[in-house]
């Protein structure tokens, strides 16, 4: 177990490194022939990072939309975000002060993180038009991600494994060595679907991630007149 | 109107969000461009052999060429939000109108032929796992049909939160049609007859110039004054360049006719040009750069014959986004113009200018037996802009409203400015083969037009688009409204505006 679990996260780490930069080469190096930002659009580049920064931290454009998805979208990502940074631990023999800081958040954002990603299923379940529109693909994902929630909260509450020894295990992971690791069935579960996620996130819609950096119709300024845009 | 063979949505207190109705609009699409109407565009005449192939090659192409599409192909994530943005599902509750869906149409495909994830599980026969699909006839004939069940009006951009525009899907799947051979008839004809005749409805030089005179007779019949409209007057400091449908569609001429008199008001001298006597560039609608580049080229060439200082575009959607965004790159650069001016400028930015400079003798009473309201026209809402500052597209056209009527109220927030509802006829589907589309889609514009009819006395709509106006003039009468509330812009400044030296008392009354 030690040795795959070792095995698995080297690939996966590699795979998600390698597969993003490739993907995010080739959105760089993809041409927009044209201007398209969606109007009306901020007409400097200070501007555009001012729309970009909006669309990332508060989802701008889906509040227009939706306030349901809107909301429940909101709490998964910030949620997921606050877990994420609480895993920082897991990396560092020593944790950073801010990672320190913020364990007791990281630990309430997974139940609001399963809280959005329920309520996005139930909508992909419920609501006739977004149940025509999802692939298997869309209910798997969301289901993952709960499972993930849910092992992880489980070792929080009921099956704690030794934390400390998981922590020593990817501490030597990251200078390649590899040492015991303390397992239990919530944790194989939960670091084999991470691991999965990890793969598959430049192969799959996760790739909106890196991609809405390079949205033309969000990342344009709109100058057209001012400035003759040419693609390279 | 009688005769239409499908049933007209019912026009709710609010804009409803229907449930799906699967395969609803289901059907062949528009009439298939005939191999004359291909052939001078640079595509083959008909359907070629190995379509298959040829078509996921050229998706392949068309994604290394354009970021917007292999970004926004990766980037859904199925969320739902566009599901009710679209008027053409508003009106016809047929889920493959959902942007989304519309889009999946070619992502499927996407998925399966060109990435890593689709080709693996393709082998293993599970490419439905993620939404794959097999590029087949089937695959093609929704493509044909829910492809021109779209407008490219944007407005589930808008809304996307990667800013996913179904235009440039749309815009890519027509483009890869023409190429294996099955066009759009409406457009492709008409992208013919710019590049043989020179504007979208064949009209020949000494037609158009024989039309000029007519307005200019008719304006000095009403007014006492002697308006020009002049034709490839070189030497001129403006070219105009309008939309075809003004020289002669109602109620577009009287646009036309407000162009001219605020030109004569100005002082400014310009002309039109026969080369380039069209603004709409269909190139844009059926998603090919290399015709959109050509027919954008005329204007360039125009202005250089004619050696002008400035071009200004008249009262048209599509054509100003493709103006405004993009003449300066197919066709730029403008650097032979004067550079104290914008290229291009849009006739209400400069009528604009003239109100505020207080050039203009306007007298709004003359439109006060009318209550305005205004369509804000979706290429011009959310592709382009008016003026200095970003939503000039729709504060300008309103100034000039207000400064030329005194009753103007607009309609629902959420049917105005970047929500703005596509009028139902715009992206090429201006065309009676197209009319259950046209009027389903035109479902939501008409429920926000008969609120403000019912609760503020509206009497008419005005509109800066030629695509907007005649749809409206057709779909209107089917909605049970009068086909003359539809008006132009610069016809209500034309109304307003006292030409220097005009008799006022022998202004008949208006209609």
């Amino acid at each position: 177990m030690n040795l795959f679990f070792a095995i698995t996260f080297w690939f996966a780490t590699a795979v998600i490194t390698l597969g993003l930069a490739f993907k995010v080469r080739q959105y760089w190096k993809t041409e927009a022939p044209l201007l398209i930002p969606t109007t009306p659009a901020p007409t400097t580049q200070r501007g555009v990072v001012l729309r970009m920064i909006r669309e990332v931290t508060l989802f701008e454009s889906l509040f227009k939309a939706n306030k349901w998805i809107w909301l429940f979208g909101w709490m998964f990502h910030f949620s997921l975000l606050l877990v994420l940074a609480r895993h920082v631990r897991y990396f560092q023999e020593q944790p950073w002060f801010w990672v320190t800081l913020i364990q007791p958040f990281g630990k309430y954002a997974a139940y609001t993180m399963i809280l959005g990603l329920a309520g996005l299923l139930l909508r992909r379940i419920v609501v006739d038009r977004i149940r025509y529109i999802s692939s298997p693909s869309d209910f798997l994902m969301l289901i993952m991600l709960l499972v993930i929630g849910f092992s992880g909260l489980i070792m929080q509450l009921f099956d704690r494994p030794d934390i400390v020894g998981i922590q020593n295990y990817f501490v030597n992971l990251t200078s390649f060595n590899v040492v015991d690791l303390p397992i239990n069935t919530a944790l194989v579960v939960h670091l084999l679907l991470v691991a999965f996620l990890l793969i598959i996130f430049p192969f799959s819609k996760l790739l909106h991630a890196p991609g809405i950096f390079f949205s033309p119709t969000r990342n344009q300024a709109d100058n057209a007149r001012e400035k003759r845009y040419q693609a390279r | 109107m009688a005769s239409l063979e499908f049933e007209i949505p019912e026009l709710f207190k609010n804009i409803q969000t229907p449930a799906i109705n699967p395969g609803v609009m289901e059907g062949s699409g528009p009439f298939v461009a005939k191999p004359d109407h291909q052939e001078p565009l640079g595509f083959p005449g008909e359907l070629v052999e190995n379509w298959e192939r040829k078509a996921v090659d050229a998706m392949g192409e068309a994604v290394d060429n354009s970021r917007a599409l292999r970004v926004f192909l990766d980037s859904c994530v199925k969320c739902g939000a566009c599901t009710d943005k679209c008027h053409y599902y508003l009106g016809s509750s047929d889920p493959k109108n959902m942007p989304v869906a519309r889009q999946d149409l070619f992502r499927s495909v996407y998925r399966k032929y060109h990435t890593p994830a689709g080709k693996f599980l393709s082998k293993l026969g599970l490419e439905w796992l993620i939404g794959g699909q097999e590029m087949n006839k089937s695959v093609l004939d929704d493509w044909y049909n829910y492809y021109h069940q779209c407008s490219e009006c944007r407005r589930c951009s808008v809304y996307c939160p990667y800013g996913i525009d179904t235009a440039e899907i749309t815009m890519a799947a027509r483009d890869i049609m023409a190429k294996i051979g099955v066009g759009q008839k409406y457009s492709n004809e008409i992208i013919g007859k710019v590049y043989k005749i020179g504007n979208n409805l064949g009209l020949p030089e000494p037609a158009l110039r024989n039309t000029l005179e007519g307005l200019e007779e008719d304006i000095e019949d009403e007014t006492g004054v002697v308006v020009r409209l002049p034709l490839d007057e070189k030497g001129a400091d403006i070219l105009l360049v309008t939309p075809s449908a003004d020289f002669f569609a109602e109620p577009h001429v009287d646009g036309l006719i407000g162009y001219a008199k605020v030109f004569h008001e100005a002082g400014v001298s310009w002309t039109i040009s026969s080369k380039a006597s069209e603004a709409a560039n269909f190139g844009l609608f059926i998603g090919n750069n290399e015709n959109m580049r050509k027919i954008a080229l005329r204007i360039r060439e125009a202005a250089i014959d004619l050696g002008v200082k400035r071009i200004i575009f008249g009262e048209c959607g599509h054509a100003w986004r493709v103006a405004y965004s993009y003449l300066n790159t197919l066709a730029g650069p403008f650097d032979f113009l004067d550079p104290a001016y914008p290229v291009p400028q849009h006739i209400c930015e400069f009528t604009h200018d003239l109100i505020q400079g207080g050039k203009l003798n306007l007298d709004p009473s003359e439109n006060d037996w009318m209550t305005l309201t205004f369509h804000d026209s979706c290429n011009v809402a959310r592709a382009s802009r008016m003026g200095d500052i970003p939503g000039g597209q729709f504060s300008i056209p309103r100034d000039i409203i207000k400064s030329v009527c005194n009753n103007f109220v607009d309609m629902a927030p959420e049917t105005i400015h970047e929500a703005t509802f596509c009028c139902g006829g715009g992206g090429g589907l201006l065309t009676d083969d197209l009319i259950e589309v046209r009027v389903k889609g035109a479902m939501p514009r008409m429920t926000a037009l008969r609120n403000v009819i019912e609760e503020d006395g509206v009497t008419h709509m005005a509109a800066i688009c030629a695509i907007c106006k005649s749809q409206f003039s057709k779909v209107l009468p089917v909605y049970g409204m009068g086909m003359d509330m539809i008006v132009s812009v610069h016809q209500l400044v034309s109304s307003a505006l006292i030409l220097t030296g005009q008799d006022t008392e022998s202004v008949p009354e208006s209609d």
